[in-house]
């Protein structure tokens, strides 16, 4: 009887600190009028093309793209990359041995939402799990050797489309809606969200820098960037975008930015997977 | 010094056209370390010379204002199979070369 | 363009190269005709005289600029020159750099054609000057470089 009553009364719970979930529209629903947005903002763009970024609609800046492309500054870094995978760990397993699907071709699987656990996977995290399950130190989030690790098996995925769910599950609906807040947000002392930037108003110049849709913007990860002078994973980039409207970046893998990664990346679903890829 | 070009030559209608990108500094010598505030001393290829076999078809003379990592296209005539040879000085002395085949 | 293969492509030739490299060249060999006052020259007059002997130059829409409007980066920003006449070197500057000289190319044989990425510290032209039978002739293209909204 005693365990009836609570779980009444977790499900009361439950029931009344949840409708925050019950937005307004569904992510398929969400998922259609953002894809939209851009495509009546820029019908001459070809919608495989949004991966790459603002050259999808600069002609100018695609041209200094696709010379640089010629010897593209990532390659060194996929050598890396490779290296790190194919060497055996202390205990002689490799990466291959904990990744799904032995971690070649796997970049577009991530994140992906985990019945499980009822959180987000993303391909940073499970590598730094897989090190961790096998006595290795757990490597740093933004950029360095996770990003060439990154940069190796998001060019082994290069192709495969992003087919991101997020499945009916409450826990995989919260996270969703985070990642959607996150987005449309104001913060900062400049009181700007990202989609003040990358949605309404993409195509605007801000100084010399063109504003990037964000359609696709999670296909290319890790990026090269001339800025950086070297890879960045896409948390280094949210950081990044944070601190420039000032305000304060949260941390590598924490649960906002798994949230948002979740929410961008699902809003590209359908596109190729074109990592690692060079940008300003 | 050794794995600091990289090259492509293609033949094409008797014309070759290279390009090639070459691993170097290019520091001008005018950029300051971040930490030290001291002038970063300039570290740049001074010459760039290119050979289709034992002829001299192109020879350049650079300053630090090439961009990092310095990218070079240029076109001779030649045909598949010849020999092309791309070599560097820089202002410190050291030197790279490769050849290539083209294609 | 498929950057799979490309990429791939580079990989396999970089690897012939580096086997067949060797030192076919040595610095005393070169270093004597490298025109280091040129390269020092703070204006493009004196920079022209000391790269290419002369700084007098007549304008030419012969001489094709290829570079962006708007650099997306002003250390790499790509350059193409070529043109349609009998070149004997092409010489590339950019007026606004503290020191305009940016490279000078002898064609030895080499068709009328150079590209290259250079460096450019503010909004100036890009000048490119062309030697002909013995004349010098010069086209520009100005190039914007701004520094970005985003930090960059």
């Amino acid at each position: 009887m005693r365990k009836f009553v609570f779980a009444v009364s977790a499900a009361l719970v439950v029931g009344l600190t949840t409708p925050i979930i019950v937005s307004a529209t569904t992510p398929q629903e969400d998922l259609k009028a953002f894809r939209n947005y851009y495509y009546e903002k820029f019908p001459d763009v070809p919608k495989e093309d949004y991966i790459n970024g603002i050259y999808s609609l600069n002609k100018d800046f695609r041209e200094q793209w696709e010379n640089q492309e010629e010897f593209p500054p990532y390659e060194e870094f996929i050598e890396k990359g490779e290296e790190m995978f194919n060497t055996p760990f202390a205990n002689g397993k490799t990466y291959a041995d904990c990744l799904p699907k032995g971690g070649i071709g796997t970049r577009a699987m991530y994140p992906h939402f985990d019945k499980e656990s009822g959180t987000l996977k993303t391909l940073e995290e499970e590598i730094n799990k897989c090190r961790k399950a096998n006595g290795e130190k757990p490597l740093k989030y933004n950029k360095g050797p996770i990003a060439n690790l990154t940069a190796y098996i998001a060019y082994t995925s290069r192709g495969e489309k992003f087919d991101t769910e997020i499945p009916n599950d409450e826990r995989a609906l919260a996270l969703y809606e985070k990642g959607k807040k996150h987005w449309y947000m104001k913060r900062g002392q400049l009181n700007l969200s990202c989609a003040d930037c990358h949605m309404y108003n993409s195509g605007m110049f801000a100084r010399s820098d063109q504003l990037s849709p964000a359609l696709g913007h999670l296909t290319h990860f890790p990026v090269y960037r001339l800025k950086w002078q070297g890879l960045g994973t896409p948390h280094r980039r949210f950081g990044g975008c944070n601190k420039q409207v000032r305000a304060a970046a949260y941390k590598p893998q924490s649960e906002e930015y798994k949230a948002l990664e979740y929410f961008l990346t699902y809003m590209s679903k359908g596109l190729e997977a074109n990592g690692p890829a060079l940008r300003k | 010094m050794a794995k600091s070009i990289k090259i492509r030559a293609k033949a094409k209608n008797g014309i070759v056209t290279v390009k090639a990108l070459m691993n170097h500094p290019m520091e001008t010598g005018l950029r300051k370390d971040k930490k030290t505030g001291k002038l970063i001393p300039a570290h740049h290829i001074q010459e760039v010379m290119a050979k289709s076999g034992d002829t001299t078809v192109m020879d350049a003379v650079w300053g630090g204002a090439i961009s990092k990592n310095p990218y070079l296209s240029f076109k001779y005539k030649g045909a598949k199979g010849d020999d092309l040879t791309l070599s560097w000085v820089d202002n410190k002395g050291n030197s790279d070369a490769v050849t290539a085949k083209v294609k | 363009m498929n950057r799979r293969t490309l990429l791939k492509r580079t990989l396999a030739v970089s690897a012939v190269g580096v086997a067949a490299s060797a030192g076919l060249l040595t610095p005393g060999q070169v270093l004597a005709a490298y025109p280091k006052g040129a390269f020092e020259a703070k204006d493009t007059a004196g920079a022209l005289s000391g790269a290419v002997g002369s700084s007098s130059f007549e304008d030419s829409g012969d001489i094709k600029i290829k570079a962006p409007d708007i650099a997306e980066n002003g250390s790499v920003v790509p350059v193409t020159i070529s043109t349609g006449m009998a070149a004997e070197s092409i010489t590339i500057l950019a007026d606004s750099n503290n020191s305009p000289l940016v490279g000078s190319f002898n064609l030895q044989g080499a068709e009328p054609f150079v590209s290259t990425r250079i460096k450019m510290g503010k909004t100036g032209n890009v000048l490119a000057v062309v030697k002909s039978g013995g004349k010098l002739y010069a086209n520009k293209k100005e190039v914007k470089v701004t520094i970005g909204g985003c930090g960059g």
